[in-house]
């Protein structure tokens, strides 16, 4: 039943050979996902460079979740390869956190705040270690960080949604990943569990980590985030936010639903293919019918 | 068989130890099975069972209960697979699926044992008791495989306590932390079978479906913690197992199986209604408590409020104006007040109602109240 492989994986950076666009935090080549026979992913390749912060954006449907539970091995692929720092994850699972959508969980469960926490270390203490007091004081200085210290004990089911949100962040902190990826971390929290969140994330992003956050709120975008990637099945556009923010990407990503965006959204943002009247060469050439 | 005689029995003794044994395992394992909203396959498992003890049987040659067991492992395992294959292809969902396996798997057993009690083989004799249970139909050689079984489930569930937990509560974090998770699941659902299998002669296939329910509902109401909710679900399986056997041998007669479970039943009311935090009366409780605070906040500030428009720290109130403003009758809620020090009855004139004035505690406490409300709005 143990697999020390891939729970010990050391990772030797001295194996050049099977190193592939190491300097990508995360690399996806040719991905396509389908559920059913239904294309949510089509041909996609997807790169993030180390060191950034970077959202991924797009509609409901877009394939967002998709994306990078298709990237963690949580969801089969029906094409396509994925590297992260150059290596598959499977090689690279203590480099990585994963931070899942709230609703993921039954809140619930008989357990405390730190407790979840702790959990965050199990990876690292292997098969038969219990968490001792060095765990302990990693997950408390977590919970410290998200501003929950106070609530420790607390049942789980006792804290605020915003608070549980900060709980999962905390777990995710205690892995003390190179590699971020959060679901949705931001949808239906409070004000200040949003800016205890992106506080921390850009902290971790100063730290020279890399971030990688499904985001709904296109609002927001520009002042969180330094990298983008525009999805709907396929990736539209993808680079640094300023470049790839423009009302012509947002658009052919959003289609029908660009009445979300607020009118002041395309001014302040005038990209390079600015005015924006052009409504039929907004299509990319083969994009699927929605 | 009176109470004097019961220590003393030779046949109690085992169907006592038998009893506990099923209860521990049960209740263990029943903590993984409800937290993983998987209660209703433990129902589909006992049932599967029938046509494995029926199989057993027929492989052995007369009733022996470790064939019955491995008859009732291999019958339920093809249940449960039965129940993945009906999900993972065709549009029915879990309970559906549940549902079919369980009839059919029944069915099937119910067939089976018809037909060898038709073949009148003597060795058949009892074999219908599975379906409900019969503890004295337990033998001293039956215990050794029971708790060979319920030893290594909660043996595996001790060692690999952080994994299980993870598991449980986080099945999609635990893979991506590399843990083997459908292994563990699949574990999982095999030492719920295992429990099953143990209850089987006890409490029979039926019935055991609520053992491995009802110790983790009891538990869960009286702790915030998986170890504690763990070990108070064994402590209830061990119970009702031995308060069920025991009402039997009293009672000459009465189904075991059937007092087993209304024995876990029972522990299951009391904490629904009475565990602090979630039972139903500690929170009507709790809300009654809340109501009576808010009526007296209430009508200490009311009292507060008149006293500032009547510029008279010791303006008496009458009762019955207090009454009219709120629409019901405070004199419980005043004599409450009364009883803690804060307003007291005053003599206002002769023939008129009860009247209440402040004391300086509660003109002290009606303002912080106040203040505290204000503070809060602003």
């Amino acid at each position: 039943m143990p697999e020390p492989r891939e729970r010990t994986d050391a990772v030797t950076p001295t194996d050049p050979i099977r190193l592939h666009e190491p300097e990508l935090a995360l690399h996806a080549e040719d991905l396509t996902v389908a559920y059913h026979g239904e294309p949510v992913l089509w041909d996609i390749d997807v790169n993030v460079p180390n060191g950034v912060m970077a959202a991924i954006v797009g509609p409901n449907g877009a394939g967002k979740s998709t994306l990078i539970k298709a990237v963690l091995d949580l969801v089969p692929r029906t094409a396509g390869h994925v590297t992260m720092f150059g290596r598959p994850y499977a090689d690279q699972r203590r480099r990585v956190a994963y931070v899942p959508q709230r609703s993921a969980v039954d809140w619930d469960f008989p357990t405390t705040a730190l407790d979840v926490v702790t959990m965050g270390r199990y990876g690292q203490l292997g098969w038969f270690r219990r968490p001792g007091r060095e765990t302990r004081r990693a997950a408390m200085a977590a919970l410290e960080e998200v501003g929950l210290e106070a609530l420790a004990r607390r049942q789980i089911s006792q804290l605020s949604g915003g608070q549980q949100q900060r709980v999962f962040l905390a777990r995710a902190l205690v892995q003390q990943a190179e590699l971020y990826v959060l679901d949705e971390p931001m949808a239906g929290v409070d004000a200040t569990t949003e800016r205890v969140i992106v506080g921390l994330l850009k902290r971790l992003r100063d730290e020279g980590r890399t971030v990688i956050v499904v985001h709904h709120d296109l609002q927001t975008v520009r002042e969180y985030f330094d990298w983008l990637v525009l999805l709907n099945v396929r990736v539209i556009a993808q680079g640094p936010v300023a470049e790839v923010y423009t009302p012509r990407n947002l658009r052919r990503a959003y289609g029908g639903q660009i009445s979300l965006l607020r009118g002041a959204d395309f001014e302040a943002a005038p990209g390079p293919d600015a005015p924006y009247g052009e409504g039929g060469a907004a299509a990319a050439p083969g994009e699927p019918e929605r | 068989m009176s109470p004097a005689d019961l220590l003393g029995d030779y046949t109690l003794r085992t169907v006592l130890m038998g009893a506990a044994i099923l209860g521990l395992v049960s209740g263990v394992l029943s903590v993984f099975a409800v937290l993983r909203r998987q209660s209703l396959m433990g129902d589909a498992l006992s049932h599967a069972a029938l046509p494995g003890i029926c199989l057993g049987f027929i492989v052995a040659g007369e009733r022996q209960l470790g064939w019955i067991m491995a008859g009732a492992l291999f019958s339920g395992g093809i249940a449960a697979l039965w129940i993945l294959a009906l999900t993972r292809t065709t549009r029915l969902k879990t309970d559906a699926a549940i549902g079919s396996a369980l009839s059919v798997f029944f069915a099937l057993g119910v067939v089976a044992l018809t037909w060898i009690q038709a073949g009148g083989n003597v060795a058949q004799a009892g074999l219908e008791t599975f379906l409900f249970g019969q503890a004295a139909a337990i033998l001293r050689s039956d215990l050794p495989p029971m708790a060979a079984i319920a030893g290594l489930a909660v043996l595996a569930i001790t060692v690999f306590w952080k994994e299980v937990k993870l598991v449980t509560f986080d099945p999609v974090f635990a893979r991506t932390l590399g843990l083997p998770v459908l292994t563990i699941e699949v574990a999982l659902t095999v030492m719920i079978a295992l429990a099953v299998v143990v209850g089987l002669q006890m409490v029979g296939v039926v019935l055991m479906a609520s053992m491995v329910i009802a110790p983790a509902v009891a538990a869960r109401q009286w702790t915030r913690r998986l170890e504690t909710m763990t070990i108070l679900a064994a402590v209830f399986g061990v119970a009702s197992g031995v308060i069920g056997a025991v009402i039997s041998a009293l009672g000459q007669g009465l189904a075991t199986g059937p007092l087993i479970v209304l024995a876990a039943s029972a522990i299951v009311l009391v904490s629904l209604a009475f565990a602090p935090g979630r039972g139903v009366v500690w929170e009507a409780a709790q809300r009654a408590r809340d109501r009576r605070a808010l009526r007296g906040r209430q009508v200490l500030t009311t009292l507060l409020h008149l006293a500032q428009a009547h510029r008279d720290r010791a303006y008496p109130a009458e009762e019955g104006m207090v009454d009219s403003f709120y629409g019901y009758r405070t004199r419980r809620t005043l004599e409450r007040l009364d009883r803690r020090g804060l307003v007291a009855t005053a003599s206002h004139m002769p023939g008129e109602g009860r009247h209440w004035v402040l004391t300086p505690e509660g003109l002290a406490e009606a303002e912080r109240v106040e203040a505290d409300i204000t503070g809060r709005r602003a």
